[in-house]
């Protein structure tokens, strides 16, 4: 499967320089963040999910963990040399070959627009879109699980349909509750637990992504998908 | 057991942090001022990882429900055991029952109660700091409030009977940078840093930086003049750690802490090396910071300092440990 995703929401865009080579920088002696160059599709996002399993098992290197074409490598114990390090980091891109993962597939019942997706109309206007279309537009794909941030358990996703794309709050809201489903741009997330967001909300689902007394906390991981099952439209 | 009588602000569990679940978008939280929460631990027999409180405003009151051996580090505070007055830095007994009150902060922002034996709440995922967001960890995953009851463990097995004390690390880590007026941060320049035009880079060093009152655990927001790049920047969505200085559209930066989301978008024009994270930690709200730029070689050397001054604290108080 590849999906290419033009992303025109918050945290999108290509900085010129990242243009051909990696961009490699210091997050001071606590970590390095390697950005890969190039497109935002899944082809790129598998070669930095082989990358990170590859750069985990380092000595030093406490986590290696996937961004949206990114990797951030924390250090248990920071190297001395650090430019030997980095050289090495670009060296095992250039030997990264993109695979997909075998992740599992899972449907998450959503109820659209009511209390908590009181946000359906304005996405509707905004889109130009009726609810209905809006309702199919959004659980049709299946997406993609390419990275896990944020909060706890919370994944970024690859997949939406770009004509369901609205910018973003200019003021955030306070809080809206775990399980809020929600465009940001031209992505698409649900919330894992209630906390701030910048997104507007146009549903709700009880799914559980996150929960501490499970031997992996998180319910799903990189590579995995998932489809929203359409449960109710509440208008 | 230790009971809450009066807590008037955010305070809550932390140990070192929580390591190795980023990838399950777990963030560290832990100790602003990691290197009070390990001297306090070093002074009580603990190891330097033990749990203690994090106390962020003043008053507070607690009962000692059994004979414990405490200190309080990390800023300096008025504080009492019964009507006996406290130094900070200093390891001592208290008995069943006294009531040890902290009225005031009067230097630094944040004040760490140990305990011989440390807060006992469960370890979730490696580690008894409180998750905000997450809602797990330290105590229910929330902050403390009055009559709570938290657990302290078993004392070390050759506990010191001394009370004594050590020396701060503002003194132990003073550096030729320090300024009276603001504090002063080393920061490595970070992934957008050439984003900033010459202009902008000198305005961002130079700059006398205001901590605003909307800074907690998660981030400090900074005032100052906008330090803005050369055109506007969107990221696409990477981890990011504490000490990160976002430049957000308003040019006014935030430094990302303890509790921030494991990743973000903004630009970063430089990160506090970890070595000066407990100097953010104790920067109160409406005081000034100023960054000092520092290579990734300077930043583990001081990194080594700090490492160097715990390794002397543990040498003399295991001298203690003969008495």
């Amino acid at each position: 499967m590849q999906s290419t995703i033009s992303d025109n929401g918050w945290h999108a865009g290509t900085p010129p320089e990242m243009a051909e080579r990696p961009h490699i920088s210091l997050l001071a002696t606590t970590a390095v963040l390697f950005e890969a160059p190039g497109a935002f599709d899944l082809a790129q996002q598998q070669r930095i999910w082989a990358l990170a399993r590859r750069i985990a098992t380092w000595e030093g290197v406490s986590e290696a963990v996937p961004g949206m074409t990114n990797l951030l490598v924390l250090f248990a114990r920071p190297p001395r040399a650090i430019d030997r390090f980095l050289a090495l980091l670009e060296e095992a891109w250039h030997a990264a070959q993109a695979s997909p993962l075998e992740g599992r597939e899972v449907a998450l019942p959503v109820t659209y627009g009511g209390e908590v997706g009181n946000s359906l109309a304005d996405v509707s206007a905004h889109c130009g879109l009726s609810v209905d279309d809006v309702v199919s537009l959004h659980s049709a794909p299946l997406y993609t699980v390419f990275a896990l941030g944020s909060h706890p358990g919370y994944c970024y996703l690859g997949g939406m349909d770009p004509r369901l794309a609205v910018p973003r709050r200019k003021v955030p809201l306070q809080r809206i509750p775990a399980g809020a489903v929600s465009i940001g741009g031209a992505q698409t997330g649900v919330s894992a637990s209630p906390g701030p967001s910048g997104w507007h909300t146009i549903g709700h689902t009880d799914w559980c992504f996150f929960d501490v007394d499970r031997p992996i906390p998180a319910a799903l991981a990189p590579g995995d998908r998932i489809r929203f099952a359409v449960e109710r439209v509440v208008r | 057991m230790i009971e809450l009588l009066a807590v008037s602000g955010p305070t809550t569990v932390q140990d070192l942090g929580r390591l190795g679940q980023y990838r399950f978008g777990v963030g560290t939280a832990g100790a602003m001022d990691d290197v009070a929460l390990r001297a306090g631990n070093l002074l009580n027999g603990n190891s330097e990882d033990a749990a203690g409180i994090e106390i962020a405003i003043a008053p507070l009151r607690l009962r000692f429900l059994a004979e414990t051996q405490f200190a309080l580090t990390g800023g300096d505070a008025e504080a009492l055991l019964g009507d006996r007055p406290l130094l900070p830095w200093w390891r001592v007994t208290a008995r069943t029952g006294d009531v040890l009150t902290v009225r005031r902060i009067t230097r630094g922002a944040l004040v760490y109660l140990t305990v011989a034996g440390g807060i006992d709440v469960p370890p979730v995922l490696g580690s008894r700091s409180t998750q905000l967001r997450g809602e797990f960890g330290g105590l229910e995953g929330r902050v403390l409030r009055a009559g709570d009851r938290l657990p302290v463990g078993a004392p070390p097995a050759r506990a010191i009977l001394l009370d004594f004390g050590i020396e701060p690390p503002e003194f132990a880590l003073a550096r030729p940078l320090d300024r009276a007026e603001a504090t002063v941060l080393r920061v490595v320049a970070a992934g957008e840093y050439h984003a900033f035009d010459m202009a902008a880079r000198s305005l961002f060093w130079s700059t006398a930086w205001k901590v605003t009152p909307q800074s907690n655990r998660y981030g400090y927001r900074l005032e100052g003049s906008p330090v803005l790049p050369r055109e506007p920047i969107e990221k696409r969505s990477h981890g990011i750690v504490p000490g990160v200085i976002q430049i957000p559209p308003s040019g006014q930066p935030i430094i990302q802490v303890r509790d921030a989301q494991t990743s973000g978008g903004y630009p970063k024009i430089g990160t506090v090396i970890e070595a000066d994270l407990w100097r953010l930690g104790q920067a109160r709200l409406g005081s000034s910071l100023r960054f000092a730029e520092a290579s990734y070689d300077e930043a583990l050397a001081a990194r080594d300092a700090v490492e160097a001054y715990m390794g002397r604290l543990a040498a003399t108080i295991a001298r203690y440990r003969e008495y």
